[in-house]
């Protein structure tokens, strides 16, 4: 072997003209090995690919005059963007490319945004200086960013947009769910404008809990809140057995009496007949907001209050009572109106709801009386979980900050993260995988167990991906803000009753309030007094095909002519005088000329009806009546660009002439309907 | 000497060894039933955004030849790549059926899904699932669709939606028409959602969206309409199968 070695020595460098010769020999391949690596490399490998796929194309030449050989470069330094993916991904802007679904060549999908103003990482991430496939798409040791899976790629249009876009349904239910889950009551999220995400799910106070349920049912509520309630947001907090008991122990300990929320059932009166509750529930629109679950398991009725299935089980029916009575008396900000129910409807309805049982879900839960004891482990418990977070509980403080701050979770590096074992090493799966699952991280983790479908998990991901530092440190110039959130509360009287009646919790004004009901904005240029008036104490129908529709709220004489007055004089729109044009009295040539442009030019009898015998359009409101309960200036104006008086309806702007809006202006005022429903004549 | 060497040499074979012992993936249950057919129980014909869970999961169902449930069939999922199931395989339940939730490829396109299970035999039976994946584009003609079109070109009435298809004495085409909307081009789907079903001597019951939508908006809504056309339309969207 030494020897071997040794002559192979001699053989090369025994002579110093050979040995020169040698080294230059090796020289010269140690100086070819930059140009061979050159010419070996990975995106020469795709770009002659590329040249191969074109060749045989109709387009060829106009393929061939668009590419161009070597490293691609897109530079935004205002962005921070250094993208060299063009150099593989060439056929990126060729919409000829369509039918080629090999990467990769693939074009680009049409977005609202060109290449040459972003570049890729700002969406895609990974990285963009890389020339190799493995660095760009894959995490490695000295790049941590991979290539961000398609089904949380609208995290990356949270990084600039704030408000919600059309085409990001996912990150625009996923930021819904961060408030409505609560998850912003443990967790801050602060926003690059210095506002923090508020939470939108309302949890209950539990300061005075004795008063409305059991510890019977705050046991089975705390060991499976979905058990109750499928539809619960309320997280699962895997308790042991004797902890469910001495939290319940504590809160019913804890509770305060509250005068006024509970009310005696009268006694003696006969059990009303449930059947006259369901048709009272069904008349009030209790469904709007009240979910129940019917027999084949489907959950039907609106999301704002909570599930009522099995409320007979939890609720005291004396508390139930009152609340019906006047839920602000204990609740003051429940977005719960106040009905204002007579005695014999309040019997009726408590009846109907406290017959909703579940006899199983009691069925085993037997606790002895508290000790002292229980009551403090309860206490040490409530403390430790941070149930203060979401709830109000006598004699506990909101913790601050009881979970990890949220801001920048998107861009976490991965070397904070304790991976599981199995787990692909990428940030949205680890996102994911807290949200699916966070004790599997640990047993003894405090985060809770939601009961989430995939699709909400995701958009949960996504919302929080979004969460960068590039979002955080963006000029403020690229970014859109969302819509600024009004606290707008109307003044005096009117104010008190609006807030009684809970009209926000349907109704958007000056930019505060739902959208489950028409925006009130402008309710003062649009209505006629009258109309207004007994329309709040009556709501008749206006869109028979909702099923959603404006409850009666049983207002009396002068409450409704106070908020009819404050309607009309406060909500009006500064773009046109509502009396600008007469109620009645129009030329009969012109209504007939209006008449025939709703029935054939315009054929508005496709979504409205105007002829009860005639027209079957149920898309928009019935008009039958619609001379008395619109302005004449109104209807006139919404024609000419309804979406200018009311943003994002769906009757569609058909650049009317002034001739034809007033021509159908004048025909619509004739319509004033019979004097039954919400109309006065 | 040579005893170290040997010593070392079966360390490192061990070494290696253990090194390269790779653990076996979660295997496929064992089979306790066989069926006869597979049959879709519900989840087909989605449409959902790309690379996104589809919102339903798909259900199939194992039948013997009576057409009776077959408990305990193992049922396996397939499709191109790109395109997820979570689980991918399983055994049916009391009921005979297995759920899966499927996440689709990041092309917009149709993706062609199979199922397939075993009879007693050893046969296979195949079940062919089709989905729709939008992409951005085809994303955001969906929504407006949804808002502004749906109520009338799409008949099925829901207790949220009722339709007013049936209400209408010249009748919409649903977008999924394709035998009618195929033939028509680009041009006159722009011209009839911009200016109106006159455009195109058609009923003035189709009113004109162009002052409501902008161009984009219009071509998204084109794009959808072109990718959920049954029988597909031909001149865009892939058709993604396994190879």
């Amino acid at each position: 072997m030494k020897n071997k070695l040794s002559s192979l020595w001699q053989t090369l460098f025994g002579h110093p003209v050979r040995a020169f010769g040698v080294c230059s020999l090796l020289m010269l391949i140690m100086l070819a090995i930059a140009p061979a690596k050159n010419y070996f490399s990975e995106w020469r490998h795709y770009q002659n690919k590329y040249l191969a796929l074109i060749r045989g194309r109709g387009e060829a030449v106009t393929l061939q005059r668009h590419f161009h050989e070597g490293i691609q470069q897109i530079w935004l330094p205002q962005l921070g963007v250094v993208d060299r993916c063009t150099t593989c991904h060439v056929g990126l802007k060729e919409a000829s490319l369509e039918d080629v679904s090999t990467q990769p060549f693939r074009r680009h999908p049409v977005i609202p945004h060109t290449l040459d103003q972003y570049g890729c990482v700002m969406c895609h991430r990974g990285q963009g200086p890389a020339t190799t496939v493995e660095e760009a798409h894959r995490s490695t040791l000295a790049w941590e960013q991979p290539i961000l899976p398609a089904r949380y790629v609208e995290s990356s249009c949270g990084q600039c947009h704030r408000a919600p876009l059309t085409g990001t349904p996912q990150l625009n239910l996923g930021r819904n769910l961060l408030g409505r889950y609560g998850c912003v009551h443990c967790h801050t999220i602060k926003l690059p404008d210095g506002s923090a995400i508020q939470p939108t799910d309302d949890p209950p106070s539990l300061e005075h809990i004795a008063d409305k349920t059991t510890r019977e049912w705050i046991y089975a509520w705390l060991k499976d809140p979905q058990a109750y309630a499928v539809t619960a947001t309320m997280p699962n907090f895997k308790l042991s057995d004797p902890d469910a008991r001495d939290i319940s122990a504590f809160l019913i300990w804890s509770s305060a009496p509250l005068a006024g929320d509970t009310v005696p059932v009268p006694r003696g009166q006969k059990t009303p007949d449930p059947t006259e509750g369901a048709s009272l529930y069904g008349e009030s629109f209790c469904a709007s907001c009240h979910a129940v679950q019917n027999a084949a398991g489907n959950v039907v009725g609106g999301d704002i209050g909570p599930e009522l299935t099995r409320v007979g089980t939890k609720v005291k029916p004396e508390w139930l009572r009152a609340w019906l009575h006047n839920p602000r008396v204990y609740d003051s900000g429940t977005a719960m109106p106040h009905y204002r129910f007579t005695d014999p409807q309040l019997s009726l309805l408590t009846a109907f709801l406290g017959n909703k049982t579940d006899s199983d879900l009691l069925a085993n839960v037997h606790l002895d009386a508290a000790t002292p004891e229980q009551i403090a482990h309860g206490k040490l418990l409530v403390t430790e979980y941070g149930c203060a977070s979401c709830h109000e509980i006598n004699g506990i403080k909101k913790p601050d900050n009881f979970a990890p701050e949220l801001t920048r979770i998107g861009s976490k590096p991965l070397t904070q993260i304790i991976f599981l074992p199995g787990m692909t090493h990428a940030l949205p799966d680890y996102i994911a995988a807290k949200i699916r699952q966070p004790r599997s991280f640990g047993s003894a983790l405090k985060m809770p167990q939601f009961s989430l479908a995939p699709a909400q998990v995701d958009a949960l991901t996504t919302a929080l991906l979004a969460l960068t530092d590039r979002a955080h440190d963006l000029p403020l110039a690229l970014t859109v803000p969302a819509k600024p959130t009004s606290s707008y509360q109307p003044a005096g009287r009117a104010g008190q009753l609006m807030s009684d009646m809970a009209c926000f919790t349907c109704h958007a004004i000056n930019g505060r309030g739902g959208d489950l009901a028409p925006d009130l904005t402008w309710e003062g240029s649009s209505v006629q007094r009258q109309w207004l008036e007994a329309f709040l104490k009556n709501p008749g129908t206006l869109r028979p095909a909702l099923i959603r529709r404006m409850p009666r709220f049983n207002l009396s004489d002068d409450d409704a002519r106070e908020l009819t007055d404050y309607i009309m004089t406060v909500y009006q729109t500064p773009a046109f005088d509502r009396d600008s044009m007469p109620s009645s009295g129009y030329p009969p040539a012109q209504v007939e000329q209006g008449r025939q442009l709703f029935y054939s030019k315009y054929a508005c009898q496709g979504c409205h009806i105007v002829d009860t015998k005639a027209d079957k359009g149920y898309v928009g409101p019935t008009l039958t009546q619609v001379g008395s309960r619109l302005t004449a200036a109104w209807i006139y104006h919404w024609l000419k660009d309804p979406q200018a008086m009311r943003p994002g309806v769906i009757e569609p702007n058909r650049n009317m002439s002034d001739e034809d809006a007033r021509a159908l202006t004048a025909f619509l005022m004739t319509q004033k309907g019979s004097s039954k429903g919400g109309a006065k004549k | 000497m040579t005893r170290h060497w040997r010593i070392l040499l079966l360390a490192s074979v061990v070494l290696v060894g253990v090194g390269c012992t790779r653990k076996p993936g979660p295997a496929a249950p064992k089979p306790t039933g066989f069926g006869a057919a597979l049959v879709e129980s519900s989840g087909g014909k989605q449409t959902g955004a790309t690379g996104m869970v589809l919102a339903q999961p798909l259900v199939v169902q194992v039948n013997d030849d009576q057409g009776n449930a077959v408990t305990g069939a193992l049922v396996e999922f397939g499709g191109p790549a790109g395109v997820s199931f979570d689980p991918p395989s399983g055994l049916t339940d009391s009921s005979g059926q297995l759920s899966t939730n499927v996440a689709l490829g990041s092309m917009a396109g149709r993706y062609q899904l199979t199922a397939h299970t075993f009879t007693k035999a050893r046969k296979l039976v195949e079940l062919k699932v089709e989905e729709i994946a939008l992409g951005y584009q085809q994303q955001v003609g969906y929504q407006l669709d949804n808002k502004y079109c749906a109520r009338c070109h799409n008949p099925e009435s829901t207790p949220e939606r009722v339709s007013n298809y049936d209400n209408l004495e010249v009748k919409p085409h649903p977008f999924t028409e394709g035998d009618t909307l195929n033939k028509m081009s680009d041009a006159d789907l722009t011209a009839i959602i911009s200016h109106g079903g006159p455009a195109l001597n058609k009923s003035a019951l189709m009113p004109p969206y162009g002052y409501t939508l902008s161009k984009t908006e219009i071509e998204a809504l084109i794009a959808y309409i072109r990718l959920i056309s049954d029988p597909p339309y031909h001149a865009s969207g892939m058709v993604y199968a396994q190879k």
